[in-house]
């Protein structure tokens, strides 16, 4: 161990270490009965890392082209030893950090997290969920499916109802007017290259906006603090705090086992483009609330397509969401309640659509 | 006095370096932004992908007599695109565009409901490709349907 302390104390000499390493060990966190909810985050950081870990393993084998991912990925599931489990954990852990990140997004909003100083580490945030559902939606094509084929062309089609940039946007998205081989080769590109670097630079910033600002206390455990000091309770960031989120990522690696492994992530069919929808198709269920939406519209609304007003409020509500704590802090003297009625309003709206989408034909 | 015709004077070496280094500052921002701009273009281009010219014509075989059976149909290529096939009950023949006016899915044919119908979004149409349930804003593009010995021609229909 004398050779581990000298390494250790060679480097501490020529990095100084321990006063680099020092805000980490006055950072604390604060302790009260919804302390459990800070979990969250780390959570989905430690998905993160299983996906770029995972991801990194499945590019040994996959191949894009609309020739060769199919069947790419059919042998990374057939022949390659374990490719059907890591696979399996890719598609698994893609749903669960998706789930855990909006969790962690409601529970800022519920815990009011948000507010000044704290609206930049929101902004970065919903960008980062933006972008992880830009992961889902991207990757979602690469096993070259029925399903991934017909829900990419209607997912770039929505893009195309947005006015004057929608086309153009379409056609940069597709690599041409219609779904092909060139759009799986663009996503590819987009999944493996473009998102990874963007969200990486990104979480970074996240992190270090958590990191300046510290953990954000709910005001009405605040309130309480303040009419009882006595009550303030906090424990170290290190080890206390990262030995427990530890423990979470533990947790929250043994469900993922147990899923990939028990519920092993189907391939279906290969996309025929000259096939007709299948029935009963459906997004992600992440994407359900959308899809349900967009399928109860009617088709004219006055002179303008259902669609496209559909897209535009999808649109609005989606910069509104980036923009909430902005909106909020112009009125400081209002009570805050509007944004969570507001959140509260989203989440059971989400909820409620995506059932519904679920349970109807 | 002379202090006072030096005050006249002065104000103008105290605007000229300003002048000039605006002037740089002008020169070096339009050249910079001028490289940025030459290094954005080809990039944009780059972006946007190539035309690409549908040779399928104006007409198709899309299937041969014998193939479909009355109140049946049948996806075809036309061109780069699908497009459908119906024999009615009644043993006609009708074409359409199989690419749904909704969200561009691709349509099939319901022989329970004899109507046109698509999976993603339940939107349905008529037999002429009239949209008549559903999310669907516009009617398929219909196709005229043209039987030469034991082959079914479509074609696309002339604007007058």
């Amino acid at each position: 161990m004398s050779l581990l302390r000298n390494l250790g104390a060679w480097f501490n000499e020529r990095l100084d270490w321990n006063s680099l390493m020092a805000p980490l060990r006055k950072k604390t966190v604060p302790r009260h009965r919804l302390s459990y909810w800070y979990f969250l985050g780390g959570i989905t950081l430690f998905l993160f890392m299983i996906q770029v870990v995972t991801g990194i393993l499945l590019l040994l084998y996959y191949r894009p082209g609309a020739n060769e991912a199919f069947e790419s990925v059919q042998y990374i599931m057939t022949q390659v030893q374990f490719g059907w489990l890591l696979r399996s954990i890719h598609s698994w852990s893609a749903n669960l950090m998706i789930f855990t990140a909006m969790a962690h997004m409601f529970s800022v909003l519920l815990l009011k997290a948000y507010r000044k100083p704290r609206e930049l580490t929101w902004i970065s945030g919903v960008i980062l969920l933006f972008l992880v559902l830009g992961f889902g939606f991207s990757g979602y094509l690469l096993p070259w499916n029925t399903l991934a084929y017909f829900a990419t062309k209607v997912g770039t089609e929505i893009t195309g109802q947005v006015p004057i940039i929608g086309k153009p946007l379409m056609v940069f998205l597709r690599g041409g007017e219609d779904v092909t081989g060139a759009t799986l080769s663009r996503f590819f590109g987009f999944h493996v290259a473009v998102l990874p670097g963007l969200a990486t630079v990104l979480v970074l910033v996240h992190l270090l906006l958590v990191q300046r600002f510290g953990i954000s206390v709910p005001p009405k455990v605040e309130q309480e603090w303040i009419v009882n000091p006595n009550a303030r309770r906090e424990m170290k960031f290190f080890p206390n705090f990262a030995l427990r989120e530890l423990m979470a990522w533990y947790v929250a690696l043994g469900v993922l086992g147990a899923l990939a492994a028990l519920f092993p992530w189907n391939l279906g069919v290969k996309a025929d483009p000259f096939a007709p929808a299948p029935a009963g198709i459906k997004p992600e269920w992440y994407f359900l609330f959308m899809f349900q939406t967009l399928k109860l519209i009617p088709s004219k609304i006055g002179p303008i397509d259902g669609e496209v007003l559909g897209v535009l409020a999808f649109g609005l509500a989606g910069l509104i969401w980036l923009l909430l704590p902005l909106l909020e802090s112009r009125q400081p003297s209002r009570p805050k309640q509007w944004i969570s009625a507001f959140a509260l309003v989203a989440l059971v709206y989400m909820t409620g659509m995506s059932i519904y989408g679920h349970l109807a034909k | 006095m002379s202090m006072g015709s030096s005050t006249v004077i002065e104000p103008k070496p105290a605007t000229t370096p300003v002048h000039r280094r605006k002037f740089i500052e002008i020169l070096l921002g339009s050249g910079f932004l001028a490289t940025g701009l030459a290094f954005l273009y080809p990039i944009v281009r780059y972006l946007v992908p190539p035309r690409t010219l549908d040779l399928g014509g104006d007409s198709v075989v899309a299937a041969k007599t014998g193939e479909l059976k009355p109140n049946s149909g049948k996806i075809f290529k036309f061109g780069s695109r699908p497009g459908l096939l119906v024999r009615t009950a009644a043993g006609d023949y009708r074409a359409m565009s199989a690419t749904c006016t909704h969200l561009s899915c691709t349509v099939q044919y319901r022989d329970d409901l004899r109507e046109v119908w698509c999976a993603c979004h339940n939107g349905k149409y008529n037999l002429d490709g009239r949209n008549i349930s559903g999310p669907p804003p516009r009617p398929l593009e219909a196709f005229d349907v043209q039987v030469r010995g034991d082959e079914i021609f479509v074609r696309r229909r002339r604007e007058a």
